[in-house]
């Protein structure tokens, strides 16, 4: 009699991540989701200033293509203590930017643990689930949570609204004595 | 469970919470673990401290004991992991505990109206009157038979 082949494990899908640090901690960041790695002293001149007082964690939006990108400070973003940025994340299909202290490491991760349901606020929507990697539990960050689709809106609304604000600005003659 | 609304006998898990003793159903206790290293990440739900690995799970720590005794446990000296069932499956959760756990069979007395959420039971034990818990009331997260469900993370895998 022969025995049964034992069943075969199922093949762990991998995926490239990005470890950073943001507000001194790390987290994880699917390395797909991520278009470009720029230094924030490259967006001098290149930033324009949000001054939206209902969403603190945008400062900044960047303008391409027509449209702006939204610059979220990462720190704010997870209730942590601000910290010097020093890399800006140009997430791919995405009008979101974020501002992380730096890059930690890039890695592959083999398991994607979903969040526990004991965490039951916003956390659940700022990650995907969580990793571990070298015996630490890493949260993997969903590059949609940063900013709702009813923010995006928001700041749409308040980047035209200043746009117009500065034409009419400068459309105003200068008062001369 | 049908101890709760028949006043029959059940196993319980006694745990010690500074100087008080609280149960727990033995069907809704996984295991008696040493304390172990604590990881924490930015969250927003004030009642977890952080996460322990265990046997390849993420398993939350919620201290109970500030709700229940008024006081933040100063010394840990196990973790009882407690399972809730969630519409998802099984939800484990690391409960620190002050002291040695006691598997006990008791007759429970059902909780009455004007018992606070968190008590299931009662039971006696040693002529001491003590609490059988409802782990629902006292630790977050989903309740059974709700709509909310870990949808949000489509690609994780259950722990």
């Amino acid at each position: 009699m022969r025995l049964a082949a034992p069943p075969k494990s199922p093949v762990a899908r991998s995926e490239q991540i990005i470890l950073f640090r943001a507000g001194g901690q790390l987290f994880a960041i699917s390395s797909a989701s991520v278009q470009e790695v720029r230094s924030v002293d490259s967006l001098a001149g290149v930033a324009v200033p949000v001054n939206e007082t209902t969403l603190a964690k945008v400062r900044h939006a960047i303008p391409r293509t027509g449209r702006n990108l939204y610059v979220v400070n990462a720190p704010l973003h997870f209730g942590l203590r601000p910290t010097p940025a020093a890399l800006i994340f140009l997430l791919r299909n995405s009008r979101i930017a974020l501002l992380v202290d730096g890059i930690e490491k890039m890695t592959t991760m083999t398991r994607l643990l979903a969040l526990p349901g004991a965490f039951c606020h916003e956390e659940r929507a700022w990650y995907r689930g969580l990793t571990v990697l070298d015996q630490n539990v890493v949260p993997v960050v969903n590059p949609a949570g940063f900013l709702s689709a009813q923010e995006i809106s928001q700041l749409d609304a308040f980047a035209a609204q200043q746009t117009l604000a500065d034409g009419n600005a400068a459309a105003r003659p200068e008062v001369t004595a | 469970m049908t101890w709760t609304d028949q006043g029959d006998t059940c196993s319980c898990v006694l745990l010690r919470l500074g100087e008080r003793r609280f149960a727990l159903a033995a069907d809704q206790v996984a295991e008696l673990a040493a304390p172990s290293r604590i990881f924490r990440f930015a969250h927003k739900t004030p009642e977890i401290d952080g996460v322990i690995l265990r046997r390849g799970r993420v398993v939350p720590v919620c201290d109970i004991a500030e709700t229940l005794t008024g006081k933040r446990l100063t010394q840990r000296r196990f973790y009882l992991i407690a399972t809730r069932r969630q519409p998802t499956g099984l939800d484990w959760i690391a409960l620190p505990v002050s002291g040695e756990c006691e598997l006990i069979q008791a007759d429970l007395t059902p909780a009455g109206p004007s018992d606070s959420p968190h008590v299931s039971a009662w039971l006696s034990h040693q002529g001491e009157v003590i609490e059988v818990l409802n782990l629902y009331a006292l630790t977050p997260g989903v309740v059974p038979h709700t709509s909310q469900t870990s949808a949000q993370v489509p690609e994780a895998q259950a722990c």
